[in-house]
């Protein structure tokens, strides 16, 4: 039980990395890792808001959606309920721990359309894992993304002061990067069969 | 005069604002789906389509829909119109289905379809939203195409699952893996770049106007960007 839990936690975060084996949540990959600060707060927010979103939409899929006969409507429940989802937290942030809000709260809205969180509720329904399972995959993809961001937020200030070729500069540059990172990623390939045997 | 801008309208989208190259919007589902030719045009036509419909339902409903909830709103047009497609795939095209995966409902939260919505369809009439995401959509299965054409022809040495002779032996497989995508995109990029002589350049910045959350967070990274900047 345990170690199926640590599989699932580690192959998110390492072998299966979202951000860049898979890649989900490119998007905030690419526009909010230029300062070290703004990743982990965007790392931090994203691991929360897939934690939450898990802990909601697992249950409306097997005890609602499965219980009606509704599979079908599960894109547009799960993004609508990710979306309000994420527009409450927001507000009740704002009401109730302000200095929360002040740090974490610019990063919700982005929230709400970044491919990632979607991604997580439905890979764990259709990987068929039960509701622990499904909350440690979450926990896993979303510090997977902090990772990936932490990792790439470094890189990009090196980028940022090397010299490049004219046609480079900006976002080319930044992929190529982005390529080397996760060529980085491959050596964990294989580390999670290996770790228990 | 009508038919020239209804015209323009058509291959903005195609070429001059390509979302992929020009507007960098759809990032995600064009690195995981450039790898086999087959996979790309199988994804770019069924954003297309989505694109195409949920453009004219929304600019359809443009003058009915209050501005406070419109992102909501919009999301849940696309979102059924994802469903209508995948529950076709997935009847119709069961290989292409399996291909596709997660990524097929992950249309929903395709910048680019949230990203017209907000930039074009609200503001527009029906024709030419349509135009837009016909313009858009085939712009965004181009991109995807050229990209797996690169990626497949040398990273597998086939074209969409057919072997081609010297390619076959001499293939880098490094290209169809995750980090071969990145690269491919970056370089193609900075291609564009030196085509169009850095005219494109300067869009490419990560802009407010860009962002199809834009209308969530009235701005919020740009000032949380400046006040880290003080």
């Amino acid at each position: 039980m345990f170690k199926t839990l640590i599989v699932i936690l580690l192959s998110a975060v390492l072998v299966n990395n979202y951000v860049l084996r898979q890649f989900l949540g490119i998007c905030p990959f690419l526009g909010v890792s230029k300062k070290l600060n703004q990743a982990v707060g965007m790392g931090v927010a994203v691991t929360f808001v897939m934690l939450l979103a898990t802990a909601v939409t697992w249950p409306i899929q097997n005890f609602v959606l499965n219980n009606l006969n509704l599979g079908y409507l599960q894109t547009i429940v799960f993004i609508l309920v990710i979306a309000s989802l994420v527009q409450f937290v927001e507000i009740f942030l704002k009401k109730f721990i302000p200095a929360l809000h002040k740090s974490l709260g610019v990063y919700l809205p982005l929230i709400t359309t970044n491919c990632a969180v979607l991604g997580v509720t439905i890979n764990n329904i259709k990987d068929g894992f039960n509701f622990l399972e499904s909350m440690v995959s979450a926990l896993g993809c979303g510090l997977g993304f902090m990772l990936a961001m932490v990792l790439f937020s470094g890189v990009r200030s090196r980028i940022d002061e090397s010299d490049i070729p004219e046609h480079f500069k900006g976002l080319p540059a930044t992929l190529i990067a982005a390529s080397f990172v996760s060529l980085a990623f491959f050596g964990f390939e294989g580390i999670v069969e290996n770790l228990f045997k | 005069m009508k038919k020239t801008n209804y015209w323009k309208i058509l291959i903005t989208g195609l070429l001059k604002e390509n979302p992929v190259f020009v507007l960098i919007l759809g990032t995600c589902p064009t690195l995981a789906m450039s790898n086999s030719v087959t996979s790309a045009v199988g994804m770019g036509l069924a954003a297309t389509a989505v694109l195409i419909c949920s453009n004219a339902v929304i600019s359809l409903l443009r003058k009915v829909i209050p501005d406070a909830v419109r992102i909501p709103c919009y999301i849940v047009v696309i979102a059924g119109f994802v469903t209508l497609v995948e529950m076709f795939i997935h009847a119709y095209l069961p290989e292409l289905y399996k291909s596709l995966g997660v990524f097929l409902a992950l249309i929903t939260v395709n910048c680019i379809i949230l990203g017209r919505a907000e930039m074009f369809a609200g503001k527009n009439t029906v024709g030419k939203s349509i135009l837009d995401g016909i313009g858009m959509g085939l712009g965004f299965t181009l991109a995807l195409f050229l990209m797996a054409v690169v990626r497949e022809v040398l990273g597998a040495g086939t074209f969409a699952g057919i072997e081609i002779p010297f390619m076959i032996d001499h293939k880098i497989e490094f290209l169809v893996k995750a980090p071969g995508g990145l690269m491919v995109y970056g370089l193609l990029i900075a291609f564009v770049n030196v085509i169009t002589k850095g005219k494109a350049i300067k869009k490419k910045e990560f802009n407010c106007a860009g962002c199809p959350s834009a209308g969530v967070c009235n701005g919020g990274c740009k000032a949380n960007e400046v006040k880290e900047g003080e």
